[in-house]
């Protein structure tokens, strides 16, 4: 298919139109409203489902019955939006039946502001949910990259029958880039919704879908059957990309368009003899701590880049440990930071760590 | 002498949509009645497997154990809202919520309402006791003026905690809500009128007509600190003032069907 | 015979004593003596006359569906009838 100009909204909700995305419930939040407005458009233009919910709090229920019945569905929201949607995250990680939730990040906290920012990445990676729960999360960094991950979350989503998140920032959610739309699958007729789902008990026993456990000794076991779905998850789905990384001397970590933006820095030092490379996870979880640990290796210095106060630097310490010096470059609040920031840092630790070692 | 014209008939038993299972509701607790009466009507109407049940947290949390049909468990309050997804992608089937005071008028009151607003064609059951039975008997949006209970325990003062929530009156409102109506457990005559609501709020949906409540006015003997006896009458003497029985929307295409 | 009879379902009897309370004929009561396998008193059908018209109320109130009733009907009427 051709490639069009696209604004990121419309780009991931037309992936998942296209990706056979049967249901959409939301609710308008800035930055990625047009998600819902494109959905608004087009579900009911294929016959498909479309519901403007009276809150997040809705949407996300809404997302957990149409998920009960086996179809594939989808919610869009941003930060505070999404920390609205947390119990109902762990109700449907605790049911396991799959969903997909778009989060387009957004200044906080609190109401905070429209302005792009990465201070999720906690709130979704580690749970911002209650109890032993993970979903997958993909960080696209550009609008490409986001149509394929959210074409690739609902077959993740069904594969492990867990939550596929897809986060980005306000930045992806409204820039424009020519980018090429999957073709359209065909929805899933009714007869061909899994075998688990609530269907109706025609000619077979009546099942429940629940998340509760009210026998302790019940509920571990369930607790360990999650852990070991992590643990083959954590083998088969980590994503990322290497840049300019097999001889650089400083290794920078960031993802999104924190990772955009450094690959920027990196040309720019390197035009400057600095050998920097850039390791961009797009899995946030599963983390690619062993592949962290392996670029790292020749490496003299790490710096992570973030549009937060510093939360997946936790996740690339826990790769690193002490082996090498790591420094933070975070903006936060909605900051975006500019391209010629990063060299800046790249430099102070070039002269710092690298010249002066 | 037996009549040989005469052969014994079965004329009533337990419903095939209740499981063999036997409740952990207290005893004489209404609960059983109103599913014993959901289970009748869906065994009547033959939809028993193309019927999807969402149940509440509250006593009733485990209602999926004792209907025998395809249930799913909502997060406190948000049982229309579950249901909204469940019938937008499976607009045949029969989808119902069975909640109870706190579930519906105090978390959920969200969720109902646009449920109700949206004229989503879903069947709502309220079981209303005027209080918080399986956390242990404290108030519910539905308790009334003076009630004890274990977090109003000098009786629900007004002042403090203004006064009891009546759904159906707020429900009726809505242009979305086709059959909203007020009935009781409390006795047989009452009992019989419950069934019949339900039964018309199964139509309603079937009939794709509408958003239908049946506000169930139930007992909670054991934490209302009465005997069995005393909280079917607790009902009448003190309940149905304040939550009167009735019809409060009755949408026009069933005007015909619906007794009060 | 009896125009009616019920049984009572010691597995599901939680002995609330609801269906004593609506028996037109007063013919249940409470069993003291003995308890069901849940520890419960358990109602019994105590009908040395024959009066029970099996009219069902008692079936209807009950909340446990413990009580299934039967009634002798005309052969030309046997339909299932609910009460």
């Amino acid at each position: 298919m051709a490639k069009e100009l696209l604004k990121g909204n419309v780009a991931f909700a037309e992936a998942a139109i296209r990706a056979g995305c049967e249901a959409y419930f939301g609710y308008p939040i800035t930055p990625q409203t047009e998600a819902l407005e494109h959905m608004s458009q087009r579900m009911p233009e294929l016959g498909r489902v479309f519901l403007q919910a009276e809150s997040e709090v809705a949407a996300i229920n809404m997302v957990y019955g149409a998920a009960c019945a086996g179809v594939r569905v989808m919610s869009s929201s941003s930060s505070p939006g999404v920390s609205l949607m947390m119990e109902g995250i762990s109700y449907i990680a605790g049911s396991e039946v799959p969903a997909v939730l778009v989060d387009v990040m957004r200044g906080g906290p609190g109401l905070g502001n429209i302005a792009p920012s990465q201070g999720d990445y906690n709130q979704i990676v580690k749970g911002g949910g209650h109890g032993d729960y993970k979903m997958i999360v993909l960080a696209p960094a550009t609008i490409q990259e986001l149509i394929d991950l959210t074409v690739e979350a609902f077959d993740l989503a069904e594969k492990y029958r867990m939550v596929v998140v897809v986060l980005a920032d306000g930045s992806i959610g409204q820039m424009m880039e020519p980018a090429e739309l999957p073709p359209m699958r065909p929805v899933r007729k009714e007869g061909d919704r899994p075998d688990w789902a609530l269907t109706g008990a025609k000619e077979r026993d009546p099942q429940f879908i629940s998340s509760i456990y009210i026998d302790p000794v019940e509920e571990e076991v369930f607790n360990i059957k999650l852990m070991q779905k992590y643990r083959e998850v954590e083998e088969n789905e980590i994503r990322y990309r290497k840049n300019e990384t097999d001889d650089a001397e400083i290794l920078i970590v960031a993802f999104g368009t924190s990772g955009r933006i450094a690959q920027s820095a990196v040309k720019m030092a390197r035009q400057e003899g600095i050998k920097v490379g850039l390791f961009r996870p797009i899995s946030l979880y599963p983390y690619p701590y062993e592949q962290i640990r392996e670029a790292i290796q020749d490496k003299k210095a790490v710096l992570v880049v973030e549009m937060n106060g510093g939360q997946m630097l936790e996740d690339v310490k826990l790769a690193v440990q002490d082996r090498v010096p790591i420094t933070f470059y975070g903006r936060m609040g909605g900051m975006v930071p500019l391209p010629d920031e990063i060299p800046d840092e790249i430099r102070k630790i070039h002269d710092d760590q690298v010249e002066g070692v | 002498m037996d009549d040989p014209n005469l052969v014994e008939m079965q004329i009533y038993k337990k419903p095939d949509s209740l499981t063999q299972i036997p409740t952990h509701y207290c005893p004489g607790c209404t609960h059983g009645v109103a599913h014993k009466l959901i289970a009748e009507v869906i065994d009547e109407m033959g939809m028993r497997e193309n019927t999807i049940g969402v149940a509440p947290v509250g006593c009733s949390v485990f209602a999926y154990n004792y209907f025998n049909m395809d249930f799913a468990e909502a997060a406190h309050g948000r049982a229309p809202a579950m249901a909204t997804g469940l019938k937008r992608v499976s607009p045949d089937k029969l989808v119902f919520t069975y909640q109870g005071d706190g579930d519906l008028a105090s978390i959920g009151m969200a969720e109902i309402s646009h449920a109700a607003g949206r004229g989503e064609n879903i069947t709502v059951i309220f079981i209303n006791n005027a209080i918080y039975g399986m956390t242990g008997g404290q108030m519910a949006p539905t308790t009334l003026p003076g009630q004890r209970t274990t977090s109003t325990p000098r009786g629900r003062d007004i002042e403090m905690h203004g006064f009891p929530i009546r759904m159906c009156e707020i429900l009726s409102q809505f242009d979305g809500a086709a059959y909203i109506v007020r009935r009781s457990l409390h006795n047989y005559a009452n009992i019989r009128k419950a069934k019949d609501a339900i039964k018309t709020a199964f139509e309603t949906q079937k009939q794709g007509i509408g958003f239908s409540m049946v506000e169930l006015l139930s007992n909670c003997p054991t934490n209302w600190r009465v005997s069995v006896e005393e909280s079917l009458q607790w009902i009448e003497d003190h309940m149905i003032p304040v939550f009167p029985l009735g019809d409060y929307k009755i949408h026009p295409a069933l005007q015909s069907r619906s007794r009060s | 015979m009896a125009k009616g009879r019920i049984t009572i379902d010691e597995n599901l009897c939680k002995g609330c004593t609801l269906c004593t309370f609506v028996c037109p004929k007063d013919l249940i009561e409470i069993a003291e003596d003995r308890l069901t396998p849940r520890g419960y008193h358990p109602a019994v059908l105590n009908d040395p006359d024959l009066e029970c018209t099996g009219c069902g109320i008692c079936g209807v109130i009950c909340p446990d569906a413990a009580i299934t009733v039967y009634r002798l009907v005309p052969k030309e009427k046997a339909v299932l009838v609910r009460a």
